[in-house]
């Protein structure tokens, strides 16, 4: 009896977190590029809110972390901190080739790398920077993973 | 706890990760009540060390790289830099190539001042203006797709020219695009100067009086709304701008109305002059040809970014990568206004306060200045490498 109660609460948070994720952008060091495109998804041509995804502040709210730019020394601990506020389960999506490989920030002496190496990551967003069509599509990618 | 006789003060940090702020930056503001007394800033969380990394690469890499200092500017920072090499190799540009950086730079302006109206009016909890500008704005960004293929870091620049051509369809699309584009903007101005609630929140606050501005070094559209005449566009012109002028836009208020209404003004500038551009595009070559390891020297090369004049300084020493190269972006020169203007007003103006300069803090970390009542230290790029160097071992 106890197992199914859980296995049923289980069916409604998972069903509860795919139609209606909520996220948190932060930049560890992007051009700023990614970043304009991440909030252009938001804006009527785009509007990702039709999907139930909703930029909001705090991390302690979010179940996404949308990651741009490359992860320069400053903003490491930062984003390990932002990741650690979040509750479980989460999700981490690296928008950009900065934060997929360094980008053309490589090699930079402030530059750790790219974000895998900070925090476990599993979407990729290619592009410098990718088109809101692209993130829309890697974060709708992540949510279908998601289904039982 | 034992209650306390004298008043305390008390500190509200904000970011660097901050619902108000879309990049990070921290600032801590003191306040007495409500109203702010002291302001300071720490930046340079995005600081990636890339003029250090420029020395590394060679003059063409370089060019990409600098592209990427910011994104919402990105084709000034590579025409910047491009007109520099060129300044330091001897040649120039075709005519049309030059127009063509022309028209790609006022095409900028145009998307970066009317991000910057949405994010405005969003800090001023504005939300309708914002998608409306978002939406508008995605006009520009369509133009610039079509004619550069990528909506962000365009990469219209070579060394020596363009290596994009605007077709007749083209320039019809963006003809097309600019009559849309200034219809929706004079509805802009009347509700940054009509509508009450937005005037509560803008006119009489954030005041930078003209003395302030000059000695401040305000520059861009942030002084220009205080009345300082300063635009590279005008004093120096670069590119076709000798051919192209460009009006200059000024206003005495020094308020955030009156920088609303500078960035506007400004918009119906840059219309103007695209359509002009397309009209009379000379026609010829696109490049010039520029050999690969640049002539030794040193050269200045100043240009009008979006949020002001942006300066670089570059040193070759005759090989094929350069000796140094220096950046100094627009909004480092007004960081200091802000922190001034925030004295005295209350904590919830702070953001629009901080948004009237339109920071961008990509372009500007590459410096850190500590900045309290007491103690104020400035750190130049050296003390600052090794400071990283250290602080991270
Ligand atoms: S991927 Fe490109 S646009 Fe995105 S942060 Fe990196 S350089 Fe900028």
């Amino acid at each position: 009896m106890e197992n199914m109660m859980q296995g049923v609460m289980n069916k409604v948070k998972t069903w509860a977190r795919i139609n209606s994720p909520w996220a948190i952008h932060y930049n560890s060091g992007s051009c700023n590029g990614c970043d304009i495109e991440i909030l252009a998804t938001l804006t009527p041509r785009f509007d990702v809110e039709r999907f139930g995804i909703k930029l909001q502040g705090s991390p302690r709210h979010a179940d996404v972390l949308i990651c741009t730019g490359p992860v320069t020394l400053q903003s490491r601990d930062r984003l390990v901190r932002i990741y650690n506020q979040m509750p479980e389960p989460k999700f981490v999506v690296a928008v950009g080739s900065c934060g997929i490989s360094g980008g053309v920030f490589q090699g930079c002496y402030n530059v750790v790398g790219d974000i895998s190496e900070v925090i476990p990551v599993n979407v990729y967003i290619p592009g410098c920077p990718p088109r809101p069509e692209a993130i829309i599509h890697g974060v709708v990618e992540l949510l279908k993973s998601l289904q039982p | 706890m034992e209650p306390k006789t004298a008043p305390e003060k008390f500190i509200v940090p904000i970011g660097p990760q901050h619902p108000a702020l879309k990049e990070p930056g921290h600032f801590e503001f003191t306040v007495e009540g409500e109203v702010v007394t002291n302001a300071t800033a720490r930046l340079g969380f995005v600081h990636r060390g890339m003029e250090k990394g420029a020395e590394n690469r060679t003059w063409i890499q370089d060019l990409y790289l600098m592209e990427r200092v910011c994104g919402i500017c990105s084709h000034v920072h590579a025409l910047a830099f491009a007109l520099g090499v060129e300044k330091l190799a001897g040649v120039q540009a075709p005519p049309r190539a030059q127009a063509i950086r022309e028209l790609v730079s006022e095409l900028e302006r145009i998307h970066s001042h009317l991000l910057w109206l949405g994010v405005a009016a969003h800090e001023g909890g504005f939300d309708t203006l914002f998608m409306f500008s978002w939406r508008d704005r995605e006009t520009v960004m369509d133009l610039l797709e079509t004619i550069s293929g990528n909506r962000v870091n365009y990469s219209a620049n070579v060394l020596g020219g363009v290596k994009i051509d605007i077709s007749e369809k083209q320039a019809d699309a963006i003809r097309k695009g600019m009559d849309f584009l200034e219809e929706r903007t004079k509805h802009y101005l009347k509700v940054v100067t009509e509508d009450e609630t937005f005037l509560g929140r803008t006119r009489n606050i954030g005041v930078m009086t003209f003395e302030q501005a000059d000695f401040l070094g305000a520059i861009g559209p942030t002084g220009r709304a205080s009345g300082v005449k300063r635009d590279v566009r005008v004093d120096s012109p670069y590119t076709a701008y000798n051919d192209f002028p460009v009006k200059l836009v000024t206003h005495t208020h020094g308020d955030l109305e009156a920088r609303f209404i500078v960035r506007i003004q400004e918009l119906y500038e840059s219309y103007r002059l695209v359509r002009e551009l397309v009209d009379k595009m000379p026609t010829g070559d696109l490049t010039v040809r520029v050999p690969r390891r640049i002539p030794e020297g040193e050269v200045i090369s100043r240009v009008e970014a979006p949020r002001g004049e942006l300066l670089y300084f570059l040193k070759s020493n005759g090989s094929d990568t350069p000796e140094r190269v220096k950046v100094r972006t627009p909004s480092l020169c007004n960081w200091s206004s802000v922190l001034v203007t925030a004295v005295g007003h209350n904590l919830a103006d702070m953001p629009m306060i901080l948004a009237g300069i339109d920071p961008c803090f990509s372009c500007n970390d590459r410096i850190v200045t500590v900045n309290r009542k007491t103690d104020s230290t400035q750190m130049d790029w050296e003390d600052l490498r090794q400071y990283g160097i250290e602080y991270y071992k």
